[in-house]
């Protein structure tokens, strides 16, 4: 047993309905009990999905335990299959329907419907939802694809992309398009917006084009097995990982095409001197491993912000953020437990999150500025407007996207001289942001969150930066504090931190001005 | 259009035979409960033993996720919890005591069994007897079952508030109990209202903390205030009080026809009541009048979804003069009921449980003007060209009582006015 308040994922059943609901005449008859059906709304109202999505759920309730849950199953089965007449049907169970072991799959096949019935299997109490999406992409691919002649021109499939994703859809347009520049056509995208008739296809292409390991990587294996397809391993995230995947892409079609990058933008406005500012800037990196690898290259190697630490939820990938971890000098966090996220956050004190919905959350109670970078998605994540993560286009709203918390560049500077300034100060925090600035509490802000925290649920946690050190073993004298508090907010914490460890390690018990900006030097990088 | 309350002639809906549906429910389980609870509820906490599912929900069913200090969580059922490798009492036992050792406000703890908890038999009443053995006199643990298998979204609450009522303790004092978590600020309108009429001794369940739990006798007189609390309902008749029964008070002839029964049941003068409500029947009557506007006429299409269906159907119908083609209810509490049914002239189905397939093809061949579902099947009932208001809002919203009655209203307009307001044709 284990306590939890948020979830980084849903159960794997919510990722097969992922898989189903991104695709097309296919349909997934889930026996489940009344009450999962919660989970069309996050695909009509957080996608704003104009249909429902293509899911029959049996809604057994307590008296149907005692009878037949196993009829009751066959029926929506039938029932499903002459409503919709989909081209192949995934039947399953979700985690109670599991407990009472009906084999929705043994059922469904003495059916003798005329369509691939698919049935799966997704342990609900050990998986979560990116298995749930790999899972089931692969038992599609493996009952439907069919042995066939390559394509006489270059093709290829864009394997990954569902229902839910983080910018899925926008991602598929834009590396379409790459792929075209390069002189490479998509045989077929899928999971999300392919049918069962386009999935028995996939084998015509010449190799697959994986975007996101976490909901494909098992198909694109088995169809590089058995349908001699290999796959692309760089997913093309920023500057340097789309030129990595353009060269990928050239090795494995045999191409010398190249790609037109008079609309990249990313490298001018990182090298322009507005952007001087952001130099340095220590950035916290948390969501699924793909998104984390790419924003951690990005972040280093094309903004030249600081990584201060990183980590990612999906446990099937912690070997590979451990070592990306090392790469970049900080112990990589893998956990699916957000009070740890938070805590490493608060540790690591950085000026930005590149997170997920829940670090957004964390970042806007510790006051700390966050762009969202993965999944966990909430409707703001479905804009209307294009905005890819991959490709040059991707590089480009990616600038955007993590230069929008920050402060900006003069308006930085501003803060730092005139700090003091009863309307003009750091608490008012970014002038973009809107939000009317009060006046200057003597002292400024605490600058961490409200009664509210959800803090109180883990109250042995650090409660944020207390000013005056209570455990006794450093005190601030009182004019020190006072210039601590004259550091802008962003800041405050880190130089906080520094001075106490620059004092401790000399053995002092009180920290003067002069302590204060010993420390500054010492640290000066 | 009428200008005053649309009150039948006729015989109400309460002997219109029932349409009984059983298929595939498009409706939230009773844990859906716990998002209001636990606000309402400033000192308890709610433990879900359930699995990643249960969790999901609740993350998902808020809309947003609230970040604001969430009382609840999710004790999450592991493989080796149901392979009886760990024995899940003393699993449970140790997150408790965890979770009240980081948590010393918290004095009541409910255990909310799931789907899951319930297939697998773990007998939470035990846990919850036990675990209060061990945290009195700190904390006192309940438990009930907010399971989709047993629960239907606003189920969850009438569990929680059943369980309650073994622990109220005895009282011989004539009393009144409104019953039915209610937003703070309408609970203190309400309690306004009574003590203006003369109705000093109230008290409201749910309480906002444990030690304000109502006492409960043989003179005890309650009314409910929302459609769904028919166990709470029984619970309490067992335990010798009597329920007052009345229109739900929605609306102004909703409130003024609840205030009413209950005055009636205290001897309030009838030239008390009238000086007490004039004013906020006023008040009321002019609120709707604006929305009423955009609704007379209209027709109005209920999915079943909060068992609030019946009394709002009451409202659309006799005070904003809307037409019901069906009223869809999950469960259809006659008893409790029936003084709306009665109040709705005969015409709308009245149908209970679902299929939704097949309700989905009666909506659309029905074409009403708004359409109340689901956030699972409003867009794509709009994008459909039906014009619909998503249910979960009117539990999270402030609806009850007089001076709700315009905002009630409201939620049910906007729809309609934000169509006619959406323009995207070319000027010409």
């Amino acid at each position: 047993m284990k306590l939890t308040v948020w979830t980084y994922e849903g159960p794997p059943h919510v990722g097969a309905m992922r898989v189903a609901t991104g695709m097309k005449d296919l349909h997934y008859v889930l026996h489940a009990p009344q009450g999962d059906t919660y989970a069309d709304l996050l695909f009509t109202m957080i996608e704003r999905r104009d249909h429902r999505p293509p899911v029959t759920f049996t809604t057994f309730q307590a008296r149907d335990l005692g009878s037949d849950t196993a009829s009751l199953f066959k029926d929506a089965c039938l029932d499903a299959y002459e409503r919709f007449k989909p081209e192949a049907i995934i039947v399953g169970a979700s985690c109670t329907a599991e407990l009472i072991q009906d084999d929705p799959g043994g059922l469904a096949e003495t059916m003798g419907l005329p369509i691939p019935v698919i049935p799966l299997e997704l342990p609900s109490y050990q998986r979560k939802e990116n298995f749930g999406c790999d899972e089931t992409f692969f038992q599609i691919v493996r009952h439907l694809a069919q042995p066939q002649e390559k394509t006489p021109h270059l093709t290829a499939n864009i394997l990954g992309p569902t229902g839910l994703g983080f910018r899925h859809r926008d991602d598929v347009t834009e590396i379409t398009g790459l792929l075209e520049e390069l002189g490479v056509t998509v045989n077929v995208a899928a999971p999300m917006g392919a049918s069962p008739v386009e999935i028995a296809r996939l084998p015509a292409a010449h190799f697959n084009v994986l975007l996101y390991p976490e909901t494909a990587e098992a198909a694109a294996r088995w169809l590089e097995r058995n349908h001699d397809q290999p796959y692309t391993k760089t997913v093309p995230i920023g500057v340097g990982a789309t030129q990595d995947f353009i060269a990928e892409i050239r090795t494995l079609a045999g191409l010398e095409g190249r790609s037109d990058i008079s609309r990249l933008r990313l490298p001018w406005y990182a090298k322009s001197v507005d952007s001087t500012y952001l130099t340095g800037k220590r950035v916290f990196i948390f969501g699924d491993a793909t998104h984390v690898k790419a924003a951690a290259r990005i972040a280093r190697d094309e903004m030249g912000f600081e990584v201060c630490g990183l980590g990612c939820y999906n446990r099937e990938f912690a070997r590979d953020i451990r070592a990306l971890g090392r790469e970049f000098g900080v112990d990589a966090l893998i956990t699916d437990d957000y009070l740890e996220v938070e805590a490493a956050i608060m540790e690591a004190a950085p000026e930005m999150i590149l997170g997920t919905q829940m670090e957004r959350h964390i970042g806007k109670r510790l006051g700390i500025g966050c762009a969202v970078i993965s999944a966990p998605v909430h409707v703001q994540d479905f804009p209307a407007r294009y905005s890819p993560q991959m490709g040059w286009e991707g590089a480009n709203v990616i600038f955007d996207t993590w230069v929008h918390p920050l402060v900006m560049g003069l308006e930085e500077h501003l803060l730092h001289m005139f700090r003091e300034d009863f309307e003009f100060h750091d608490d008012a925090g970014a002038s973009h942001h809107g939000g009317h600035p009060g006046p200057r509490v003597e002292g400024g802000q605490p600058p961490v969150g409200d009664a509210d925290s959800p803090r109180d649920i883990s109250g042995s946690m650090e409660a944020g930066v207390p000013v005056v050190q209570t455990d006794g073993s450093i005190v601030w004298e009182e004019a020190a504090e006072r210039e601590l508090k004259k550091i802008p907010f962003f800041v405050r914490g880190k130089a906080k931190r520094n001075t106490e460890a620059f004092a401790v390690e000399r053995g002092m018990s009180e920290i003067s001005i002069e302590t204060l900006y010993e420390a500054k030097a010492h640290f000066a990088r | 259009m009428k200008d005053g309350p649309n009150i039948p002639l006729s015989t109400g809906c309460r002997d219109t035979p029932v349409l009984r549906e059983r298929g595939q429910r498009e409706v939230f389980c009773g844990l859906t409960g716990i998002i209001w609870l636990h606000r309402k509820m400033q000192d308890a906490f709610f433990l879900v033993v359930g699995s990643r599912t249960c969790a999901h929900l609740l993350q998902s069913a808020a809309g947003v996720m609230i970040f604001a200090e969430p009382r609840f969580g999710t004790a999450i059922l592991e493989e080796k919890d149901l392979a009886g490798l760990a024995d899940a009492h003393e699993e449970l036992d140790r997150e408790v005591a965890r979770l009240l050792s980081r948590r010393p406000d918290i004095r009541q703890l409910f255990l909310v069994g799931s789907c899951p908890s319930e297939v697998i038999k773990l007998d939470l009443a035990r846990a919850a007897e036990r675990l209060t053995r061990v945290h009195a006199p700190q904390v006192r643990v309940v438990n009930f079952s907010g399971s989709g298998i047993e629960t239907t979204f606003t189920q969850g609450e009438d569990a929680c508030l059943a369980a309650q009522v073994p622990i109220m303790g005895d009282t011989d004092a004539r009393e009144l109990v409104v019953v039915g978590a209610l937003p703070d600020v309408v609970e203190d309108q309400a309690k306004a209202l009574l003590n203006d009429l003369g109705i000093d001794k109230v008290s409201f369940f749910p309480s906002r903390t444990a030690d304000a739990l109502p006492e409960i006798g043989p003179n005890t007189v309650f009314a409910l205030t929302q459609p769904f609390l028919g166990d709470t309902h029984a619970a309490l008749t067992r335990r010798g009080a009597r329920h007052i029964s009345a229109p739900f008070p929605f609306g102004e002839v909703g409130t003024t026809q609840w205030l009413a029964a209950v005055a009636a049941e205290f001897g309030v003068d009838q030239d008390l009541f009238d000086r007490v409500t004039a004013a906020p029947r006023a008040r009321a009557q002019k609120a709707i009048a604006a929305h009423r506007e955009t609704l007379a006429g209209k027709s109005v299409f209920f999915f079943p979804d909060s068992q609030l269906e019946v009394p709002l159907a009451r409202f659309l119908v006799n005070e904003c003069g809307m037409d019901a083609l069906e009223i869809g209810t999950p469960y259809l509490h006659k008893a409790l009921c029936g003084p709306d049914l009665d109040l709705i002239p005969q015409g709308p189905i009245i149908s209970e449980g679902q299929d939704v397939d097949k309700q989905l093809d009666r909506a659309l061949s029905a074409n009403p003007d708004l359409t109340v579902c689901g956030l699972g099947l409003a867009n794509p009932l709009e994008a459909q060209n039906l014009r619909t208001k998503w249910a979960i809002e009117l539990v999270f919203t402030p609806v009850h009582f007089y001076e709700q009655a315009g905002d009630l209203a409201g939620l049910f307009s906007r729809p309609l006015r934000r169509s006619e307001m959406l323009h995207f044709e070319a000027a010409e």
